[in-house]
């Protein structure tokens, strides 16, 4: 038997270049604090957090093939714990993290009845949990409600060293989290996801465990939605139920994968970097602004579901963080 | 309690209404289309706005609305669905939430954050009442809702069962390819589908903003009733989203007899609770009852 003119590979030269100059970029941006005033710094954060939230959304739904327009429940339950735990006397800045990993806990029993629920059945059974959750933390007696808390506990920063400890935090989570899925996909989790975002039935025909690899998707999605909740209300420190588990933050969700391009790697980054620029430049228009982010995902939706990274992709063969493979 | 359960099974009533566009729809093309809510709440404006500006009633407006609604239905098949359909089976969930979206803010743009509600256009009947023994009050208007959502679900499944368009639908959705093999035209049967389903959304539209007051931001919640009564009662099955309106609006109705608070959390929490049991209960309970049958025969 001949060996094979074709070759697989991972790596180009332009990957190689990219993914060291992502590392240079983050490493630069960890400097950001020492050398900007505070407007840039918090706009930042809030760019971390968009960027975060985008990464958890297409994990679910572009490698898991799950739909859902209640990861709000995550981002508000992961404030709400960092709250909880900072109030029982916790360190505030390991509370954001470990009240994270808390609501992921919680995720599993949920992910158990969830992921037996198909196509729009999960997408919107996720937003009826989303509202029961929001119900729930309104009985706590320190939420108070709609009237809501704060997280009083980060008073005891000033606010130069808030700002800052709260950017490098969210800047930390959105680079482990990115890593992490980097590396999650490009072994055997992103072999499974691929298939069954393809096709589940012909993913679990040749062995792929389906239910193990959403499972993994979903308790990560919860984790990574539950750090960006706790990260907001780091830098907003007012916690109002109705605002953390408001369904606008699926539509940020959406519009920034939809727009970047749902089941790339690069895409949802480039999304939450467009939808930050957008909210920058039009956000105060309240109402028009909603609109517009409602007309684009529609738009792209229609048009162009693969999104401007996916059409990038496949008109020039770009891969930047090479999560896939490619014959030569 | 007796009072609860009554008005929870008339309130189930305008749940099944509300539903069974988006039951149909999704029995027809596995769509599930988030919008609906927004849309009930466009219809209700439209019949609100030739209410109060032309004092034109509302039960006379009804197919005014509904025929542009219908056509919208197939507007949005065309444009919306057909072609995000291309996209992927996902694709047009996505689409939808895009579209609901943009129909509530515009709503709010152009309608300010003011609650209205068509009750006071339609005289005494909005609050007029039989009375039954035992000091209880069953609303005129409540009762009406639940005979015009029998009439709408049985009136869709003798449509299925008995008309040609129904059995072409019933066959569109049991396997398109083959349907579109022996002459049915697919594209066309599922834009009359959202087109009928958005004529039962008209009906819904009136009745929550007969029933209640609405705002532009009524439709998400509305979508979420309707829902839950489409998946308690079992996905695609019309007198099936009868029982799970009906379910949903007792245990949101004993859960707001309870505490002040129950209203919301009874109904998400006993929807909640039947896809767990699904998931838990119900096949480990089935093979248990085929174990046993098995065991004595």
């Amino acid at each position: 038997m001949n060996p094979s003119p074709l070759s697989i590979h991972r790596w180009t030269p332009l990957s190689v270049a990219s993914v060291a100059a992502v590392v240079g970029a983050q490493l630069l941006l960890v400097a950001v604090p020492l050398v900007f005033g505070a407007n840039v710094v918090e706009r930042l954060t809030t760019l971390c957090i968009y960027g975060i939230l985008a990464l958890m959304w297409n994990s679910l739904a572009g490698y898991g093939g799950l739909i859902s327009v209640g990861q709000q429940a995550f981002f508000g339950l992961g404030a709400y714990a960092a709250i909880r735990l900072a109030d029982a006397g916790f360190p505030v800045y390991p509370a954001l993290a470990l009240g994270a990993l808390l609501v992921a806990v919680a995720a599993l029993p949920m992910a158990q009845a969830m992921l037996r629920l198909k196509g729009g059945e999960f997408a919107i059974g996720m937003w009826v949990v989303a509202e029961f959750v929001h119900l729930l933390v309104n009985l706590d007696p320190l939420i108070q409600g709609e009237t809501g808390t704060s997280l009083i506990a980060l008073n005891s920063f000033d606010a130069e060293a808030r700002r800052s400890y709260t950017y490098w935090a969210a800047l930390a989570s959105m680079a482990a989290l990115a890593w992490g899925m980097f590396f999650l996909l490009r072994g055997r989790l992103g072999t499974a996801a691929q298939a069954i975002r393809d096709n589940e039935e012909a993913a679990a025909s040749v062995g792929v465990r389906v239910f193990a690899a959403k499972r993994t998707l979903f308790l990560l999605s919860a984790f990574g939605c539950a750090l960006a909740g706790a990260l907001w209300v780091a830098t907003t420190i007012s916690f109002q139920p109705k605002t953390y588990f408001s369904v606008q933050w699926s539509a940020y969700m959406i519009f920034m994968v939809l727009v970047g391009g749902i089941g790339t790697f690069e895409g949802p980054i480039l999304g939450a970097v467009l939808f930050f620029a957008v909210e920058t430049a039009f956000g105060a228009t309240g109402v028009w602004y909603m609109i517009g982010l409602g007309a684009t995902a529609l738009l792209f939706a229609m048009l162009l579901p693969q999104g401007l990274w996916g059409a990038i992709e496949k008109r020039f063969g770009l891969r930047l963080l090479p999560v896939g493979y490619f014959l030569k | 309690m007796t009072n609860a359960l009554l008005q929870g099974l008339l309130l189930g009533g305008y749940y099944a209404l509300l539903a069974a566009g988006l039951s149909f729809l999704f029995g027809v093309m596995r769509i599930i289309n988030l919008a609906h809510g927004s849309l009930a709440v466009v219809a209700a404006f439209a019949l609100w706005l030739l209410a109060d500006r032309y004092g034109l009633d509302p039960f006379l407006m009804l197919p005014v609305v509904m025929v542009p609604m219908a056509f919208l239905g197939w507007l949005l098949y065309r444009l919306v669905f057909a072609r995000s359909l291309r996209g992927g089976a996902l694709t047009p969930i996505l689409a939808s939430f895009g579209l609901a979206t943009v129909v509530d803010n515009a709503l709010f743009q152009g309608f300010g954050a003011d609650t209205r509600s068509l009750a006071p256009y339609i005289g005494d009947l909005a609050y007029e009442s039989w009375a039954l023994p035992g000091d209880i009050f069953v609303g005129q208007l409540a009762v009406l809702v639940f005979a015009t959502s029998l009439a709408v679900l049985g009136g869709l499944q003798l449509m299925l069962s008995a008309t040609t368009l129904g059995r072409r639908i019933r066959a569109a959705a049991e396997d398109a390819d083959a349907a579109g093999l022996v002459g049915v035209d697919t594209h066309r049967i599922y834009g009359i589908a959202t087109a009928i389903s958005l004529a039962t959304v008209t009906l819904a539209g009136l009745a929550m903003a007969l029933r209640a007051t609405f705002d532009p931001y009524a439709g998400p919640s509305q979508l979420i009733f309707a829902f839950e009564a489409v998946v308690i009662g079992g996905a695609g099955s019309l007198w099936g989203t009868l029982a799970g309106g009906v379910i949903l609006g007792i245990a949101q109705s004993v859960g707001a007899h309870i505490n002040p608070q129950g209203f919301l959390l009874a109904g998400h929490g006993v929807f909640l609770a039947i896809l767990v049991f699904r998931v838990y209960g119900g096949p480990a309970l089935a093979t248990r009852w085929r174990n046993l049958k098995g065991a004595k025969a």
